[in-house]
């Protein structure tokens, strides 16, 4: 960063199975969002591997790195990002129009995953005239689009209220329960603990990594 | 439609103001630039269309002179034309005699008058009335002598169709008399082609313009009109060199050298047409990259989310692309509009040009130059977007995310 080189992550030895339901947490600057990137192939280690799905994510070039993400990811933003001037059901199916499905197939698929997400009256509306937890809904939506094997979320519940953002947590779990396998990164560990496997980070490692029996 | 033109018809509705400001600076410049491609081919189509009106591509005038270009006539006229008429390539031939004939007792006391052979005359189109008798339709024993007079001529005398009145030629400015006269009716109302509109002008058969000129114009004429039986250039000039070969009296020019003459005397136009057409393509090109740029500047993060949610550096490169391609478009669809409505309004305020043919038009719609002006114009607008969209397509996802949430 700048002028100096910083080690956001160092050492990092992980495996998160399919299925599973995760949560990184650690105080801020811990190297929790660069990792996150790492397993989503948005960025790639300056040394050591990354597999997902059995494929090596940190030898992919650009192309392949994002057609990979756009098969096999999903991410959920802090800040939604969703396309303000596209409504919900555009915005679900940005990544079905990426994959090559055609129009009708793609307006089915979005229209079954803002039902599954509980927004299916809210299709036609911008993300302007929608709660935050509801924006954040429908970018949990436009991340399932094409079935990804995983769903990485960066502090998904960070621009949320408490209320709403247990309601979104309880989103997550029912998602996993259904067969998705969740990565979220939190600096909250009352929200990690929504998890059923909290690994925190310090410092650029992992300084604990606790399976949770009742998450 | 596709889901990247809809992302990009809503970005661009994103700042409407924005954008309608942008199409409209977008629809100035095209407008701009059809008006000197118009301008720059009307004048030399409008005069070519002016000069072929009625199908005659040669002019026969006195040697060394160009039509109407002084008050020299031909003499021996008659066996000039009987000549040419004998020539098989030659498919008509109108005689003119130019001259002016006092109106005692009118409104303004003379008339520019054209004495022409009215069944193969090619200087007028009647509009209304009946036309005048032709040479072997007994023109001299028609009294009154039947005229075609243009728009101005009634308007300025206050006559109308079907009034007589007398005209005289060989007038004595001492004894304020004429030498001869007629009593024409003015029969038909025309519009003349190669006749200012503001000049008031009469049309009556040769033999009779002849006859009241006098003796020395008995045989007489100012210009001869030749039509090729083949159109062709090639044709035509052959003709023109048969013509110049033959008759050594006379000067033998046809249309496309005519053109050439004109041509060289409007190149200054045209360069000027060139610098301002150039300019209109600068202006439509900056407004563009201004705006696409601008939009992808203020879209970094969005534009970073969508390459990680999966969209590849050329699905973003083509979705700026669009949206500059888009915004040309709008603009270049006002402009069209707007460049043709503009030199409708120029075109009637440079026709008012005192001295001018009627029937001349500097503003002329040439379909091949428009469309390709118009076509530069919009691949120089999409080709604005060039530099941005590879820019939106080079944005580290990483890096724009923090700071945007910085931001």
């Amino acid at each position: 960063m700048g002028d100096a080189e910083v080690h956001a992550v160092r050492g990092i030895d992980l495996d998160i199975a399919r299925g599973e339901f995760a949560a990184i947490t650690g105080p801020s600057g811990c190297g929790k969002s660069t990792l996150l990137h790492l397993l989503g192939a948005i960025d790639a280690p300056s040394s050591g591997r990354v597999f997902v799905n059995g494929r090596d994510t940190a030898q992919l070039g650009d192309a392949e790195a994002t057609a990979f993400r756009l098969r096999h990811i999903g991410f959920v933003f802090q800040r939604f990002y969703l396309m303000p001037t596209l409504s919900a059901q555009e915005n679900v199916e940005l990544p079905l129009a990426e994959a090559g499905l055609g129009k009708a197939a793609r307006r089915a698929r979005a229209s079954e995953l803002l039902g599954y997400v509980g927004l299916g009256d809210r299709r036609g509306h911008r993300p302007t005239q929608l709660s935050g937890g509801e924006q954040q809904r429908v970018a949990i939506a436009r991340a399932l689009a094409n079935e990804p094997a995983l769903l990485l979320a960066d502090e998904p519940t960070g621009e949320l209220d408490a209320t709403t953002g247990e309601k979104l947590l309880a989103l997550f779990g029912q998602l996993n329960r259904d067969g998705t396998t969740l990565v979220f990164v939190t600096h909250d560990s009352v929200v990690a603990n929504s998890a059923r496997r909290v690994i925190r980070l310090l410092d650029g490692r992992v300084a604990s990594d606790t399976p949770r029996v009742n998450g | 439609m596709s889901m990247r033109t809809t992302l990009a018809l809503a970005t661009l509705r994103r700042h409407p103001a924005r954008t309608v400001l942008a199409v409209l600076g977008i629809a100035v410049a095209a407008a701009l630039l059809l008006d000197m491609v118009m301008l720059a081919t009307g004048m030399r189509e409008s005069f070519r269309s002016l000069l072929l009106t009625r199908g005659y591509q040669l002019r026969v005038s006195p040697k060394g002179t160009l039509p109407f270009d002084s008050e020299a006539t031909i003499d021996g006229a008659t066996a000039i034309v009987e000549a040419l008429r004998a020539n098989p390539d030659i498919k008509a031939v109108s005689p003119s005699l130019g001259t002016t004939l006092a109106l005692p007792s009118q409104a303004f006391p003379s008339v520019f008058t054209l004495g022409l052979e009215a069944d193969v005359q090619g200087d007028y189109v009647l509009e209304a009335g009946r036309d005048m008798p032709g040479p072997r339709n007994g023109a001299a024993a028609a009294i009154p002598l039947p005229a075609v007079v243009n728009r101005m001529f009634l308007v300025r005398s206050g006559r109308k169709l079907g009034d007589t009145l007398t005209v005289a030629a060989g007038i004595d400015a001492q004894l304020r008399t004429t030498a001869r006269s007629r009593v024409v009716v003015l029969a038909g109302e025309g519009r003349f082609f190669y006749v200012p509109a503001e000049t008031p002008v009469m049309a009556l058969p040769l033999q009779e313009v002849r006859t009241l000129l006098g003796a020395e114009y008995r045989d007489r004429i100012s210009l001869a009109m030749a039509e090729s039986r083949k159109g062709d250039s090639v044709s035509v000039e052959a003709v023109r060199s048969w013509i110049a070969a033959s008759q050594p009296r006379v000067t033998a020019i046809s249309t496309e050298t005519a053109i050439r003459q004109v041509e060289e005397r409007l190149s200054y136009f045209r360069q000027l047409a060139f610098v301002l057409g150039a300019i209109s393509l600068g202006i439509g090109f900056l407004l563009v990259a201004t705006l696409v740029t601008l939009s992808v500047n203020e879209r970094r993060g969005e534009i970073a989310v969508l390459r990680a949610i999966g969209t590849q550096k050329g699905g973003v490169l083509r979705q700026v692309f669009l949206e500059g391609f888009l915004l040309s478009s709008a603009g270049i669809a006002g402009g069209l509009l707007l460049g043709l409505v503009t030199a409708r309004w120029l075109n009637g305020i440079l026709r008012d040009f005192p001295g001018l043919p009627a029937a001349f038009d500097f503003f002329l719609w040439s379909p091949e130059a428009a469309w390709q002006s118009l076509a530069l114009l919009l691949i120089s607008g999409t080709l604005a977007g060039l530099l941005p969209a590879w820019r939106a397509a080079s944005i580290p996802i990483v890096r724009s995310l923090r700071e945007d949430a910085v931001g």
